[in-house]
């Protein structure tokens, strides 16, 4: 199964599952990230990670082994 | 009737700006009862029995951050009259989210909409009577910035309050969902008050473990959960989410209108695509931290404290109150009190302020407008590597021009984790008061080498490193990292009346709380310093006396401890120790009672006129030694004040200081002992103490932990390898 950290920048996927446990994936579905929202990968980090993506119509970085917790279809 | 008001809603919906609007300079700050997050509480204009509770600015009431704890219990336990929930209309949907929980308390909910002039400029339209009528409580359109609609918000929270309003409607889950609810709810009879027994039937669901510490006895839920989880493949945590965001997209298909996009990006997004760009990003990011170290540290900042310190302390307040005192013929014990305990004291402190205000300006600047959190992303990858946030970037850079204020600026890190360990590392940071130690080193023992400062600036970067390894893999710090999930705010152009105000709250509370410190350690040292026995008999000392001093005999009486160090030669490790604790003063301070203490009542500022002196006591090795020893251990009264109130736990506090004494003392051991084995080819029980220390050290360093901790590049070899 493919996941958000393997989304290229400049495309959109759509939330299959969250993986992951506790806080940081509480987190993530609290700030919008839940299933079959689809999420827009807008660019990486300069230094290569974190990410930044556009889910429910704002900006929300995300570190790339949290993104990979993330199923996308 | 008293009546209070919660003040809630995320962070970026304008939160602060509506607290202020609302009250006007009516505002107390504070911390919430033993955290270190911050609690406003004010008064309603025009309302003098009306307070306001500014809550932190929380994104959901779950129980895993310090703030939605810290905001949870407040609603919960404390019951405020109604709920004001600010929500920006710009970013509807994660908004309404948490008003989704606010409205489960049982507490009347008054809905402000913010920003929705902003809204409208891009053609989107949010209808507010549909989202009244949806929502069931309240709803009133407000523009915080402009003032617009401000009152009639507050005034509408007031008159429900007043009316003893019945809680709103939660809104409404899945049949199935329901169902589960129910059946816990009705395990909870008698057990909470009717209005929250939603509330902790959900908690009870979602398998918080906070909750059941509120319930007068266990409830299990767990067959409830069980079920739910097999009908609904899934976790319970993920469907109550899942529930809400499908609740707030059916209300915004009725609610909002979208504007046919034409793809067209806002003027934030056109910002966000230079600042953050991958080539242009670091170079920007340079630029602006070298803006803002320059002015607040280099140029505008000295200079305020420059004339704070030497002018108008040091030729005005300084010797005014002293000849003040001389004119009225007071005793010379209590004008030296007053004017070199107390006044000096107090300069001390508010020395620190003029250039700590440019700072908290900038601060406040790059945080209003939407660029701190671009620092942490793009920072972010180095720093977590040493569990410290991106943000950590900016406390260290101010330290080394000043710890104080490096300190303070960590306040902008929001996890609890990060922030302590920032606070706990950034004097390591060699700061300009330390130069002249390091000049005076470098000159009396290395022929004034140039990588003397350099390394003092590696051994201070390694530090950092190294403890942030090692420390995050202790119990204190164990668990996982903070989650970076962080939102990355549209840019705002930030409003003076807002920068202003956050500058001087945070000036204001370090004058308050840490000046309380600093003032008491200045006046206990001026007594150990300026008294004594001389010929027998207890009194006050000359300056040129200060060999007789109680601080002396104090000196005296602990350099057995730094022998190991290697500050005995001659018998005048003493005067090592004593410069070591003036140095708690300020760090420039060692030089001059080094000067004192070798008979110069006046040295330069490097302290050349000592330098042969100096190197007859010390050999290079225990030299460079102290001068570690005097760059890592505990940093001045003022920053010491600063770590204070920044940690507002008084076990932290000590844990910060002698952690930094610890860790000085080790390195500094490991330095001369090994320092000297290898120079000399001396070998002790010294020397294997010293490499029983390395040795616990890589081990430390080393252990296994999540991540993979590479850069053993020790800071001992690197800095005692010679």
């Amino acid at each position: 199964m493919k996941t958000l950290k393997e989304v290229p920048a400049g495309q959109t996927a759509t939330v299959r599952r969250l993986g992951g446990d506790g806080a940081v994936r509480r987190r993530i579905m609290d700030m919008g990230i839940t299933k079959g929202v689809s999420v827009f990968v807008r660019k990486t980090a300069p230094l290569g990670d974190p990410i930044e993506v556009t889910v429910r119509g704002y900006e929300l970085s995300l570190r790339k082994a949290d993104a990979a917790m993330i199923e996308v279809g | 009737m008293s009546v209070r008001i919660a003040l809630a809603g995320n962070p970026n919906s304008g939160k602060t700006t509506l607290f202020n609007a609302l009250t006007g300079s009516n505002q107390f700050v504070g911390n919430w009862p033993g955290v270190t997050v911050e609690k406003k509480e004010g008064r309603l204009k025009g309302h003098k029995e009306v307070t306001i509770v500014d809550l932190p600015g929380i994104y959901s009431l779950s129980p895993y951050t310090l703030e939605e704890v810290v905001a949870r219990r407040f609603l919960l336990e404390e019951k405020p009259d109604v709920i004001l929930n600010i929500v920006d209309g710009t970013n509807l949907e994660r908004n309404l989210y948490l008003s989704t929980q606010l409205l489960e308390l049982g507490i009347p909910v008054v809905l402000a909409v913010n920003m929705l002039d902003l809204l409208e400029k891009s053609g989107d339209q949010v209808h507010i009577g549909k989202l009244k009528e949806k929502l069931g409580c309240e709803a009133v359109e407000i523009s915080a910035l402009k003032g617009n609609g401000v009152m009639k918000a507050a005034e509408k929270a007031l008159s429900l309050a007043r009316e003893k309003k019945a809680a709103p409607k939660p809104c409404p889950f899945q049949s199935r969902v329901e169902e589960s609810l129910l059946r816990v709810q009705e395990e909870l009879k008698g057990m909470v008050p009717e209005e929250q027994k939603r509330y902790f039937a959900i908690k009870l669901l979602e398998r918080d473990e906070q909750i059941q510490k509120l319930l007068p006895r266990a409830v299990d839920a767990g067959g409830e959960i069980a079920r739910l989880e097999e009908d609904m493949d899934d976790d319970t945590e993920s469907i109550i989410t899942n529930e809400r965001y499908q609740y707030i997209s059916s209300i915004m298909q009725d609610c909002c209108r979208k504007a046919a996009r034409k793809d067209t990006l806002t003027l934030s997004d056109k910002i966000d695509k230079i600042v953050t760009n991958r080539i242009l990003a670091l170079p920007i990011f340079a630029v602006i931290m070298f803006l803002v170290y320059y002015v607040s540290v280099t140029t505008v900042g000295d200079w305020l404290t420059g004339w704070t310190n030497d002018t108008l302390f040091g030729e005005w307040i300084v010797p005014g109150v002293s000849s003040g005192l001389a004119a009225i013929h007071c005793a010379d014990w209590l004008t030296s009190l007053v004017a070199d305990g107390i006044v000096a004291g107090v300069g001390a402190v508010l020395g620190f302020v003029p250039q700590m205000l440019v700072l908290f300006l900038f601060l406040a600047v790059l945080e209003s407008c939407g660029y701190m959190a671009r620092v942490a992303f793009i920072m972010d990858r180095i720093f977590r590597k040493f569990g410290l946030s991106g943000k950590s970037f900016i406390p260290m850079l101010i330290g080394s021009g000043c710890g104080v204020p490096g300190i303070m600026a960590s306040r902008t890190i929001e996890s609890d984790r990060d922030r302590k360990m920032t606070i706990m590392t950034t004097t390591f940071v060699p700061c300009g008061a330390k130069l002249p130690i390091i000049a005076l080193i470098a000159g009396a023992f290395f022929g004034n080498a140039g990588w003397v400062a350099w390394s003092a600036y590696f051994v201070g970067i390694a530090a950092i490193v190294c403890s942030g390894i090692i420390l995050k893999k202790t119990r204190m710090f164990a668990g996982d990292p903070a989650p970076f999930v962080m939102e990355l705010p549209a840019y705002h152009l930030p409003t003076p009346g807002n920068v202003l105000r956050s500058m001087w709250e945070r000036g204001w509370s370090f004058i308050k709380k840490a000046g309380t410190v600093i003032l008491l350690s200045s006046i206990v040292l001026w007594f150990l310093q300026g008294f004594g026995w001389v010929d027998g008999r207890f009194g006050m000392l000359e300056a040129e006396q200060l060999e007789n001093s109680i601080l002396a005999y104090i000196g005296n009486g602990i350099a057995w401890m730094f022998a190991p160090l290697g500050w005995t030669q001659g018998g005048e490790g003493w005067k090592m120790a004593v410069a070591a604790v003036t140095g708690l003063i300020a760090k420039e301070n060692v030089v001059t009672t080094f000067g004192i203490l070798f008979g110069y009542a006046e040295v330069a500022e490097d302290g050349a006129e000592i330098w042969t002196r100096l190197s007859a006591v010390m050999t290079g090795a225990a030299a460079y030694g102290f001068l570690v020893f005097n760059l890592l251990c505990a940093p001045c009264f003022a920053a010491m004040g600063a770590i204070k109130r920044e940690m507002n736990n008084a076990k932290w506090f000590w844990f910060a200081i002698g952690y930094q004494c610890g860790l000085a003392y080790l390195v500094s051991l490991c330095i001369y002992q090994l320092g000297t084995w290898v120079t000399t080819g001396a070998f002790g029980p010294g020397t294997v103490i010293a490499i029983l220390v390395v040795l616990g050290f890589f081990y430390l360093l080393l252990r296994p932990a999540r991540e993979g901790s590479r850069r053993p590049a020790g800071m001992k070899m690197a800095a005692g390898g010679r």
